[in-house]
């Protein structure tokens, strides 16, 4: 199933192995040590509580409106779930969807699944965290204390999401920063705005029916300015990184050679030695037809089995 | 109308879906890994990968035609490498003027953008074969036997049994929408109110979505209380693996990293 309406689970093969490695490096401790301060919060009622947030942020996926001529807007419930349950608690809540969409649905690739749970789970919790919490202390009444940084800190997610993953493809050599990165932005500004304008309709409906769920230092123990500081950091990181690279794609491209991100295309480097993959054939043309020769045995070769197979049980049943 | 079709699993009985859980998700993450590590240019091993997948396919029972119709949902996502076509440098294969812009179309550049498609494409092959022929709860344990925490597996868990819960939830909602908002049949018409209002009926949607959610995990925990939990997640110790079927994982990976070694040997 493929809800999001615009490229964010990023499929196997538009990442380099090297920055896969990485985001899962990444990603896996945070997932860890999110678990773990969630266990301390809710202790026993984690699993239940965890599990059915996720399959509720997974449904809310499926909620759209028509915006104009077709396109509809959505939710991917980052900022939503950050507001609602905690940050430690969201990032959770979004690895789990996350994760699932790429086991189950191939939204998203198995690989590059560190990366993905970076960019929604992480990237996405972060700033929403960090946007809501510091315009929370605007004053005002509801409007300015929960409505409007609700819908400013699930518009930031969103692109700040999206400007993760268009610097992972500008350092993978998939696409050039200068293309990417206000290709992503721009359709995410507007993307965001969607995911906001919901966002605001489902905080506004929660503070008329269940107040109690948006009272302040509710969603557990207060995150700790470690969390604060971090998102902050990764929005101004990102804020002030995106349109760098994007004006100097060069540079980047040049970091991310030298760090050997970029697979070494431009010159291949892959000579096949006939003696080594097919003994007696000299010429790399001919390895490619014997390879394509080999692949149309072995697929017939399985296909006469498969239906001998089959065949069997029923023969001997008669 | 369920949401069940959601649910990719095919019940078949094929030596693919007998094979151990275990066995067939290290096998795919594996097949992912050579194929992502494969250099650009191996035409011969894309080729070999590439029939491999096919006839795990056809072995399965589920069908090439299929596999390829779930595996077409990661093709949107080729857009992203599109400008590699006319980016990489290189000699022209042609140029083309388009408004203000020249675009010339390289060969190495060609060469990048079909690496990233056929690399992609493989790659979701071997995902769609694992979801279509193992159920989820055998997934879970192949996940508990590569050593995802065992927390993380639970929550897994209870996500996948209340997935269809709350999808049929949201389409009731859907539903519900549909029936009292006046949706135009026309599509050029505007349905039901302006864009802000719109917006707000989904968002009240999604909070009560949400609402719903706590209150059953609620009374989902209470149940399980009721159970006897105690927040210890308890499984059934792994079955061993049977000997035939760690023969077949060995010759996997053996299989896979002879693909993939001569061209690391031979850099």
């Amino acid at each position: 199933m493929h809800y999001s309406p615009a490229p964010m689970h990023i499929p196997d093969g538009f990442l380099s192995v090297l920055v896969s490695v990485i985001l899962w490096v990444i990603s896996a401790p945070v997932v860890a040590y999110a678990l773990k301060r969630v266990g301390q919060d809710m202790g026993e009622r984690q699993v239940p509580m965890m599990g059915v947030l996720a399959a509720a942020i997974f449904a809310g996926q499926m909620l759209n409106f028509t915006v104009a001529g077709g396109t509809s807007g959505h939710l991917m419930g980052a900022a939503l779930a950050t507001i609602l349950s905690g940050p430690w608690a969201a990032v959770l809540v979004m690895t789990s969807v996350v994760s699932i969409q790429a086991l189950i649905f191939q939204d998203g690739g198995l690989l590059v699944l560190g990366a993905n749970i970076f960019n929604m789970g992480i990237v996405g919790v972060a700033v929403s965290y960090a946007v809501f919490h510091l315009l929370r202390r605007l004053p005002g009444g509801r409007t300015m204390k929960l409505l409007i940084p609700g819908f400013i800190s699930a518009w930031a997610s969103i692109v700040a999401s999206a400007l993760a993953v268009s610097l992972q493809l500008a350092i993978s050599g998939t696409t050039p920063a200068s293309l990417a990165i206000p290709a992503m932005a721009g359709v995410h500004a507007l993307i965001g705005i969607g995911e906001g304008l919901i966002t605001v309709g489902a905080l506004a409906f929660l503070a008329a029916t269940r107040p109690d769920l948006l009272q302040p230092g509710r969603e557990g123990a207060p995150a700790g300015r470690a969390v604060w500081v971090f998102g902050l950091l990764l929005s101004a990181g990102l804020a002030v990184l995106s349109p760098l690279a994007s004006s100097n794609p060069d540079g980047l491209e040049a970091v991310a050679e030298r760090l050997g991100f970029i697979e070494t295309a431009r010159e291949p480097l892959y000579r096949l030695i006939p003696d080594y993959l097919f003994p007696g054939i000299s010429n790399e043309a001919l390895a490619t037809i014997a390879a394509g020769i080999v692949g149309i045995l072995l697929v017939c070769g399985v296909i006469l089995a498969a239906g001998h197979i089959r065949r069997g049980p029923e023969a001997s049943n008669r | 109308m369920h949401i069940h079709f959601l649910d990719p699993y095919r019940p078949l009985r094929s030596p693919v879906h007998a094979l151990d859980p275990r066995v067939k998700l290290v096998l795919t993450l594996a097949f992912i890994l050579t194929t992502a590590l494969t250099p650009q240019g191996a035409w011969p091993v894309y080729i070999l990968l590439l029939s491999l997948a096919l006839s795990v396919q056809v072995l399965s029972g589920l069908g090439v035609g299929y596999v390829q119709k779930r595996a077409g949902l990661a093709l949107p996502f080729v857009l992203a490498a599109l400008p590699l076509l006319f980016t990489v440098e290189g000699p022209a294969l042609f140029n083309f003027q388009l408004g203000l812009w020249r675009f010339a179309l390289t060969s190495s550049g060609l060469e990048r953008f079909a690496g990233v498609a056929i690399k992609s494409w493989i790659s979701v092959q071997a995902a769609v074969v694992l979801a279509s022929s193992t159920s989820f709860p055998d997934l879970l344990v192949a996940m508990r036997a590569i050593r995802i925490p065992k927390l993380l597996v639970a929550i897994f868990g209870l996500m996948w049994r209340y997935l269809f819960v709350f999808g049929d939830e949201a389409l009731r909602l859907l539903r519900a929408r549909a029936a009292r908002s006046g949706q135009a049949v026309d599509n050029a018409l505007k349905p039901g109110g302006s864009l802000a209002w719109r917006a707000r009926v989904t968002g009240g949607m999604a909070g009560s979505l949400f609402l719903r959610a706590f209150d059953r995990s609620d009374r989902i925990y209470s149940a399980m209380l009721s159970r006897g939990y105690d927040g210890e997640v308890r499984s059934l110790p792994l079955p061993p693996l049977q000997p035939r079927h760690t023969l077949i994982l060995a010759t996997g990976l053996v299989l896979l990293i002879g693909l993939l070694s001569p061209a690391y040997l031979l850099q």
